[in-house]
């Protein structure tokens, strides 16, 4: 219970300081407007020269790019800020600020920041998601949307979990530039169903990185593609990752030794 | 006693002299953070890396070509892509905003040299490094996507003629759309258009010949497909040799007409700009 109060008072605040700056909203907006019309040309691009890849039509994609980016707002909203300031927060020595709470250090630096303008994001993967699955010859069920729900927020734990495990890097090399573009770079590989991939990359990119599961495994219950034992692994290998991370994190935070006062 | 008048010569020689040292520095320096360049290449190898499974896809589906370009041509286009997309990589026009908002350009200015000398001298030297981190993953590529490449001594000349024109070509335009940031603390919104014009027209997202026909003609008119297309095609395609040399022309042409639209820019802005710290 304490860590829901926690987590919601620190959300509050960031928005409350997010609202200060309103015209980010617009710039979200014109940023997700790009985005969404990429993807668009994308797939207007690859199905010119195809009618199935890998036997995924056209709204099938359309729908597994709306969860995408959907899943990306949510990272964006709540997870990356937090890392971000985390691997700040080692590189200046700052992190006692936040180690020296009687509250859960893991817990204190997942809920410290928050963009709520990346919520934009949320809603324009949504409307996409939302076309693409009404063109889909298969209408949904009250149980897909359910499942969808469920493999969704396993995903968004999932890549919570490899978000932190990266940063807990930090206690190692310190310097982390550029570890943004890499996280940007491999979330793309989630624009097409993992399937789509020669096998050693798709077990990469469903076990080291969870992208695989976390995008296509939402996409694959609106799809009528899910098999209730994938979502109950997805649900396994969410809570095994989970473990990891916690023990990763504490292990990493051993090697901290704080810089500043 | 009198001193003698700095010879003309002096001048040039001090001029290379400070690139050799610029990228002397850079070089030195960028060999430290290993470990940050890997994760920016890991991520960066992962665009191309999606382009080529998706289009071997749809070519393994229709009989092995895509307006007849084979699944061992996308993997060479795009293999050489990863080269040529670490050779463009330039002092991008975001971080004019944050050289304007955290008053480095302040010091910069006071320095004999016009700034873009520092950026050019800086990232023409961590190339060196770039390419040498570079050859591990594309390798590692080569070996898992079997490109058909078998480039003549000719195409490989102008390949690297081609790639530092990319360049210097990228350069100019970047650095001429980092000058809005001297009127407005938005630039991030003009910079996301650009960035996606360049995606399309360039050849970065495909081959050109992919696009459509009216696609292809518009990029005619803008630099970009010199920054992408033209170095890949190069070394990949079968261009005729008037064409390669013809190329390297329309991106010298290209760069000169950009550097002459910076230096308005420049002109312009800097007037603007009213110190912030330093």
């Amino acid at each position: 219970m304490n860590v829901l109060r926690v987590g919601w008072l620190y959300l509050k605040m960031g928005v409350l300081n997010e609202l200060q700056y309103r015209v980010n909203f617009f710039v979200q907006l014109f940023q997700a407007l790009i985005q969404v019309a990429v993807a668009l040309v994308v797939l207007a691009l690859v199905y010119s020269h195809t009618t199935t890849l890998n036997g995924w039509t056209q709204p099938e994609l359309l729908t597994l790019m709306g969860v995408q980016i959907l899943l990306g707002g949510i990272i964006h909203t709540f997870v990356q800020p937090n890392m971000g300031r985390l691997m700040d927060d080692v590189q200046k020595g700052t992190l006692d600020q936040a180690l020296t709470k009687p509250e859960d250090a893991q817990l204190l630096v997942s809920v410290r920041e928050v963009r709520i303008w990346s919520l934009v994001e949320v809603v324009s993967g949504s409307i996409v998601l939302i076309v693409g699955s009404s063109r889909l010859q298969s209408t949904l069920g009250g149980l897909d949307t359910l499942a969808f729900l469920a493999a969704l927020s396993l995903g968004a734990v999932m890549l919570y979990c490899f978000w932190l495990v990266i940063t807990t890097g930090a206690f190692w090399i310190v310097r982390m530039d550029h570890v943004l573009e890499l996280f940007e770079g491999i979330y793309a590989t989630g624009r097409f169903p993992v399937g789509i991939y020669p096998s050693w990359m798709r077990y990469g990119v469903t076990f080291l990185v969870p992208v695989g599961f976390a995008v296509t495994v939402p996409a694959q219950a609106l799809t009528a593609r899910l098999h209730g034992l994938t979502l109950l692994g997805a649900a396994g290998f969410a809570l095994a990752l989970f473990i990891f991370t916690r023990w990763f994190w504490r292990f990493g935070l051993k090697r901290y030794s704080g810089a500043s006062a | 006693m009198s001193v003698a008048p700095y010879p003309e010569v002096g001048r040039v020689r001090s001029f290379l002299d400070f690139y050799a040292t610029m990228i002397r520095t850079a070089i030195s320096s960028q060999v430290q953070y290993r470990v940050a360049h890997y994760f920016y290449m890991l991520g960066m190898v992962a665009e191309p890396v999606i382009y080529i499974v998706v289009w071997t896809t749809i070519a393994k589906a229709h009989g092995g070509s895509v307006n007849g370009i084979t699944a061992g041509q996308f993997a060479a286009y795009y293999i050489v892509w990863t080269l040529v997309r670490n050779m463009n990589v330039v002092f991008g026009a975001p971080y004019w905003e944050w050289r304007i908002r955290e008053g480095e350009l302040s010091g910069q200015l006071l320095r004999p040299l016009h700034p873009i000398n520092y950026d050019i001298g800086w990232f023409a030297g961590s190339k060196f490094v770039n390419v040498v981190l570079w050859i591990p993953i594309g390798a590692a590529l080569y070996a898992v996507f079997h490109p058909t490449l078998s480039p003549t001594v000719l195409q490989g000349v102008v390949f690297f003629f081609a790639i530092w024109g990319a360049y210097f070509l990228r350069t100019f335009i970047q650095s001429t759309i980092g000058m809005l940031n001297f009127w407005t603390t938005r630039g991030a919104a003009v910079f996301d258009l650009y960035m996606t014009a360049e995606l399309l027209l360039s050849g970065r997202l495909v081959p050109l010949k992919l696009m459509p026909g009216w696609v292809q003609m518009i990029s005619n008119f803008f630099p970009f497909k010199w920054t992408f297309f033209f170095p890949i095609e190069a070394l990949v395609g079968n261009l005729s040799t008037r064409s390669l040399l013809l190329g390297l022309a329309a991106q010298i042409g290209w760069t000169i007409g950009m550097v002459v639209l910076f230096k308005f820019a420049w002109r312009a802005a800097i007037k603007r700009f009213s110190a912030v710290g330093g």
